[in-house]
């Protein structure tokens, strides 16, 4: 476990969404008045595949700590294939991070329908308490855009 | 050697079979050689050579020679309609046929292959001659993992034969080294590394795979290319970026590392890509043939993994 030096630091956490599945999922966790920490940041994608990993690399260029991108289950796309492709191009950038040395697990990606409310919160409990133990990303961080 | 070229090479000229030939051009030095574009028989026997320095792959020049060649057809296409209209009786203007002779290592043959495949290069446009690989100096570490890959898409060979044998060579070895490293070994090791980069961009503009028009890393209002990364996060975007943005086209031709006057290791991160295609989604070599589709614009619905394979699958010795 990583400690942080600073002592009010709390996790920020970037979450993709897609319109059509998660988003609407986010949407119903909030609905049914279901917690879960508001250091996740959602931002709505059309679909999983929209995420170009450049958006990845800004988020923790950005001051972000874990990102996570959401999308259709495989074989539910609102575009039919979307989330196939967004899943081979995540599993080859993540092998890359890997490589070059990025703790795993501040990248996830996760598949979440719309009915699924619950699932949603209780995938984003778990991911904030996954990267509240990592501490702060070190390693891919751009100290001109820190803002503390 | 570079005797046969320069004959096969005046013998098409005069044929009027090609109207060009790119090929290698000597400098002021024996081993300071350029690609160059060649017109006439005498321009060949003056400044043509072939020898152990011509490392450089000539098919990224193909792009923008057989656009050229492309654009003025149409351009004569057009002006003839428009010469219909005004006067119906208007004779038409001949369409300028130009075909570029462009020599070709077996490791180029691939690059050309995937051009092709991406319409880059129009194939009517191009003879290809296939040539042997010399015994390059110092040809890294690309040259000492070749798959001894047999030419493809040509149509000549001189020198070498059509059906190379592959053989069997430890190009993973390095990547695997650093995957069995801790992340925080991997992370100092790639630091270091991206510390000496210079962002002069002659891995970006020299690699046959990167044909956009405009880049990312341009700065798209001045059209200026983006120098000197400011921090160390710079450096790594860079890196990753540009080793994505040709992920499931590379070739593994090593001109990134070639180039790269501060000899950082660029071809690791192409080869981890590979090596991770290889293994994931099946042996896939880019530029192979013109049918396979490339990795990245397919997929398998029931077969492709979750990415969670890729933690799975970790060497990380943390996380045991």
């Amino acid at each position: 476990m990583i400690m942080s030096e600073n002592k009010n630091w709390t996790p920020k956490i970037v979450a993709f969404c897609c319109n059509w599945c998660s988003y609407a999922g986010a949407d119903l966790a909030g609905n049914n008045r279901l917690e879960y920490p508001g250091n996740v940041k959602i931002i709505r994608i059309p679909c999983s595949c929209r995420l170009n990993p450049l958006f990845i690399l800004r988020a923790f260029q950005r001051g972000a700590d874990g990102v996570i991108l959401c999308g259709c289950h495989p074989g539910d796309c609102h575009y039919s294939t979307g989330n196939y492709f967004a899943r081979r191009r995540m599993t080859l950038l993540f092998s890359m991070l890997d490589f070059l040395g990025i703790e795993k697990g501040r990248t996830r990606v996760e598949w979440c329908s719309a009915a699924e409310g619950v699932r949603f919160a209780g995938i984003m409990n778990d991911f904030v308490k996954q990267i509240t133990e990592l501490g702060e990303c070190k390693k891919l961080e751009d100290v001109r855009c820190k803002t503390n | 050697m570079q005797d046969k070229l320069i004959a096969r090479a005046k013998e098409l000229l005069a044929e009027g079979k090609v109207q060009k030939v790119v090929g290698w051009k000597k400098g002021l030095f024996e081993d300071d050689i350029t690609p160059a574009v060649f017109t006439t028989a005498e321009e060949l026997d003056k400044d043509f050579v072939f020898n152990k320095y011509c490392k450089a792959n000539l098919s990224k020049y193909l792009v923008k020679i057989t656009r050229e060649i492309e654009v003025a057809k149409s351009t004569t296409r057009m002006n003839n309609t428009m010469a219909k209209q005004r006067d119906p009786n208007a004779e038409d203007k001949p369409i300028p046929q130009a075909v570029v002779l462009v020599f070709l290592k077996p490791s180029d043959t691939y690059s050309f292959t995937q051009l092709l495949k991406e319409n880059r290069i129009t194939r009517g446009d191009v003879y290809a001659i296939g040539v042997p690989c010399q015994d390059t100096l110092d040809g890294g570490d690309v040259c000492e993992n070749c798959k001894n890959k047999k030419p493809v898409s040509c149509d000549e060979l001189i020198g070498i034969e059509a059906d190379i044998e592959p053989v069997e060579s430890a190009r993973m070895a390095e990547v695997a080294k650093l995957e069995a490293m801790t992340a925080d070994e991997r992370d100092a090791f790639w630091k270091n590394e991206f510390s000496r980069c210079l962002r002069c961009n002659a891995c970006r503009d020299i690699c046959p795979a990167c044909t956009c028009e405009k880049c990312v890393f341009d700065n798209n209002k001045l059209y200026t290319s983006q120098k000197v990364a400011e921090t160390n996060f710079e450096e790594s975007l860079f890196h990753i970026i540009r080793a994505w943005h040709v992920a499931g086209r590379c070739t593994d031709c090593g001109e990134c590392s070639r180039v790269c006057p501060q000899h950082i290791p660029l071809y690791l991160l192409n080869r981890k890509f590979i090596k991770d295609i290889n293994e994931i989604y099946g042996e896939y070599q880019a530029g192979s043939d013109m049918e396979t589709k490339p990795a990245m614009l397919t997929f398998n619905a029931e077969g492709d993994p979750e990415t969670t394979i890729v933690y799975d699958r970790s060497h990380d010795k943390e996380a045991e």
